[in-house]
């Protein structure tokens, strides 16, 4: 008896002092705002976002001084090594011992998801710039996550969209046997028939894999006039290989990559990828803004940025503002008020965050230039169109997460 | 038109031919290990950071010193492979006496070294190698559209096979090598530099794989992880073509390459399981393998 009392009694202080805790927290918690970076260093997304991501996310701090009204701003990162259990601790271990008053960063959508599950349960901060798929703000939204760069629903209502649109309406798919390709598919076939193409056929192939000749084979059977790739990274890479190898494209038969990376065009080269449509949030060429920010990130980096890791600077410094103007790092508080403050950057034209923390931006039909046209090595995009805000991005009538009134 | 199990003729010998083009690189990896493995009693983990650096010396070469795929086809080999002695000399061989174990984890160890090293450097993505300008284009087969340079390595590795296995069960230096792994002090004492011998069959088991790493360079994208992604499914066909047997390497290499394309048009989903389920089955059945001696 005397036991459940003192326990009883022991939680009821530790309740009172998490409660001061927060009031206490109206201004700057202890005195720093601390920014822990968690993202695949090493692994397979390791160049879309990585230590480039990290140096973005640094340039931002440094660009605004280094302190928020006199607060210092620390900057800490981990590797998250693309697993869910590693990611998931890490993030809880800087709660526990290092305050972090921001979580960025975040690739890998299965990281995500059990990061900001974690960054919910402490009530903490995150922006999620590097993971791909839509349902973070879906059915795994929380109200302590913002998603800022991309998901999977403007890639595949854009690219696919624009491709139907231009005749291409017989699609085969390639698609990677695991959650985030089924998904990209589902996505795809929707916006396939719903602007008057079919699909024509299809393929699993496991994931990773290295040799794609066989699927190539298989599509090329299939008479389909696009062989969509509904994969990520390596895989499409690969596949993009093999088919130009096999001369896809000479033979009237055209690719749409869905998840495409700059840094992924780059390794591949103009020569195997020229003439590829794809969806892009930002390109580091489309104007003097993007230019200018890209060439110091280049003289830092000795690469061009991806939209990743632009997104990382932009969402950063918007944070950062945020705080400055609040004069507090209260997350509650500061993930209101960056929802009401339309963003214009070099990055973000016409973006907010909207309810369920999806910042939507105009996103950009972007087509991969032929090796003639290409001035330079970076030289590797032609923006075609741009997708409006309210256009690209899954609207809230059709969302499942809770924070929106349906 | 002609179908074979439910699939049109042409397709399914299209998938054959592609089969057996891939089994060509299990055939030359398997054989380097089976090298390493049947006379030195090394377990090589290290074998897919050769194939990587194999390809990396092909990229590099040619974008620092010019030097153009057929000079790579010999000089990354040859420069791999007296890198691989100096592994031997200076590392495996302090080690040789000990149980097997000790090599493997030394060996894993310094795959990890060069994968991380070069991670590091090049970044994760990978770089493109050209194909060289001569194996351009493909044929118009009747049943495919065969790529020139897919025809070109399934050649290449048959006849590099093809001499391995020529040099070392055919030939005096073979025979010299065959038995100074079988007793050492033996032949130590007919003169014959055993310790020497050894260095130069690691060196050409290394050699081997760096050539595989050439052949796949401007089919793959040149990417530090591409060895470690193949190396495991090597070790099985090795396990399945029997530890140590040089004839069953090549043959169960092939042999593989043709029922993971069957997979892939049959079961795609499976095709990256099948050759271990192979090797399930042959390990009940025979645990030596195909074509290892019964222990």
């Amino acid at each position: 008896m005397t036991f459940i009392k003192k326990s009883l009694t022991a939680a009821v202080a530790l309740a009172a002092t998490a409660a001061m805790a927060t009031t206490a927290q109206a201004q700057m918690s202890d005195g720093e705002i601390r920014i822990g970076y968690l993202a695949d260093m090493s692994g397979t997304y390791r160049d879309l976002a990585g230590p480039g991501g990290l140096e973005a996310l640094n340039m931002a701090v440094e660009d605004f001084g280094g302190s928020v009204n006199g607060t210092p701003i620390e900057v800490f990162s981990a590797d998250d090594r693309n697993s869910a259990d590693v990611g998931a601790n890490t993030v809880r271990e800087w709660f526990d011992t290092r305050n972090v008053d921001l979580v960025a960063g975040m690739v890998a959508s299965s990281v995500t998801i059990a990061a900001t599950r974690v960054i919910e349960e402490n009530n903490g901060l995150g922006i999620v710039s590097g993971s791909a798929a839509s349902s973070i703000t879906n059915e795994h939204c929380t109200p302590n996550h913002i998603h800022w760069v991309y998901d999977t629903y403007p890639l595949a209502n854009g690219t696919a969209k624009a491709i139907v649109d231009q005749g291409g309406d017989s699609w085969f798919m390639l698609t990677a046997d695991y959650a985030f390709g089924h998904a990209l598919e589902g996505d795809v076939s929707k916006v396939v028939e719903e602007s008057g193409g079919e699909i024509v056929g299809g393929v699993r192939h496991p994931f990773p894999t290295n040799d794609f000749s066989s699927y190539i084979l298989q599509a090329q059977g299939s008479g389909a006039k696009i062989i969509g790739l509904a994969n990520a990274g390596a895989d499409t890479v690969n596949a993009i290989n093999t088919a130009s190898q096999f001369g896809v494209v000479q033979a009237g038969q055209q690719l749409a990559g869905l998840l495409v990376f700059l840094n992924d065009v780059y390794a591949m080269g103009l020569p195997t990828t020229q003439g590829l449509l794809l969806t892009t949030g930002w390109y580091w060429n489309m104007d003097d803004e993007s230019r200018e920010w890209a060439e110091r990130y280049y003289e830092r980096m000795g690469r061009m940025p991806t939209m990743v890791q632009a997104g990382i600077y932009s969402s950063t410094m918007h944070y950062l503002e945020t705080v400055a103007e609040l004069g507090s790092d209260d997350p509650e508080a500061v993930r209101a008020a960056m929802g009401e403050k339309p963003i214009n950057d070099f990055f973000s034209r016409n973006g907010r965050v909207r309810e369920d923390g999806r910042m939507v931006h105009d996103m950009f039909l972007a087509q991969v230039k032929a090796p003639a046209d290409s001035e330079h090595e970076w030289d590797l995009y032609e923006i075609l169109a741009t997708i409006p805000a309210e256009e690209a991005f899954r609207p809230l009538s059709e969302s499942q997460c809770e924070l929106v009134k349906n | 038109m002609t179908m074979i199990f439910g699939v049109p003729a042409a397709v399914f010998l299209g998938q054959l031919l592609l089969g057996l083009i891939n089994g060509a690189f299990y055939a030359l990896l398997s054989l380097g290990l089976a090298v390493i493995f049947g006379l030195l009693k090394i377990v090589n983990f290290a074998h897919g950071a050769m194939y990587m650096l194999g390809a990396f010396a092909t990229l590099l070469g040619m974008r620092y010193l010019g030097i153009n795929f057929w000079a790579a086809l010999l000089l990354a080999p040859l420069f791999v492979g007296l890198f691989g002695m100096l592994l031997e000399r200076f590392m495996l061989r302090r080690i040789a006496h000990l149980d097997h174990l000790y090599g493997l984890l030394l060996t894993f160890g310094l795959a990890l070294i060069f994968e991380g090293t070069l991670v590091n450097m090049f970044g994760f993505s990978g770089a493109r190698y050209p194909t060289p300008e001569l194996l351009q284009g493909g044929f118009q087969t009747g049943f495919m559209f065969l790529p020139k340079y897919r025809a070109f390595v399934l050649a290449a590795a048959i006849v590099v096979c093809v001499f391995t296995w020529f040099m070392i069960e055919r030939t005096r230096l073979g025979a010299y090598l065959r038995a100074g792994t079988e007793n050492p002090a033996l032949m130590q004492a007919f003169g014959v530099n055993v310790p020497l011998l050894i260095t130069l069959t690691y060196g050409f088991g290394v050699a081997l794989a760096a050539f595989a790493g050439v052949l796949a360079a401007p089919l793959y994208p040149v990417s530090p992880t591409m060895g470690s992604n193949l190396l495991i499914v090597v070790f099985a066909v090795v396990v399945i073509g029997g530890m140590g047997s040089i004839l069953g390497a090549v043959i169960t290499g092939l042999a593989m390459g043709l029922i993971e394309g069957l997979t892939k048009v049959y079961y795609p989903e499976a095709a990256n399981t099948v050759i271990f389920l192979v090797m399930i089955l042959v390990l009940l059945v025979r645990p030596a393998g195909l074509f290892g001696k019964e222990a």
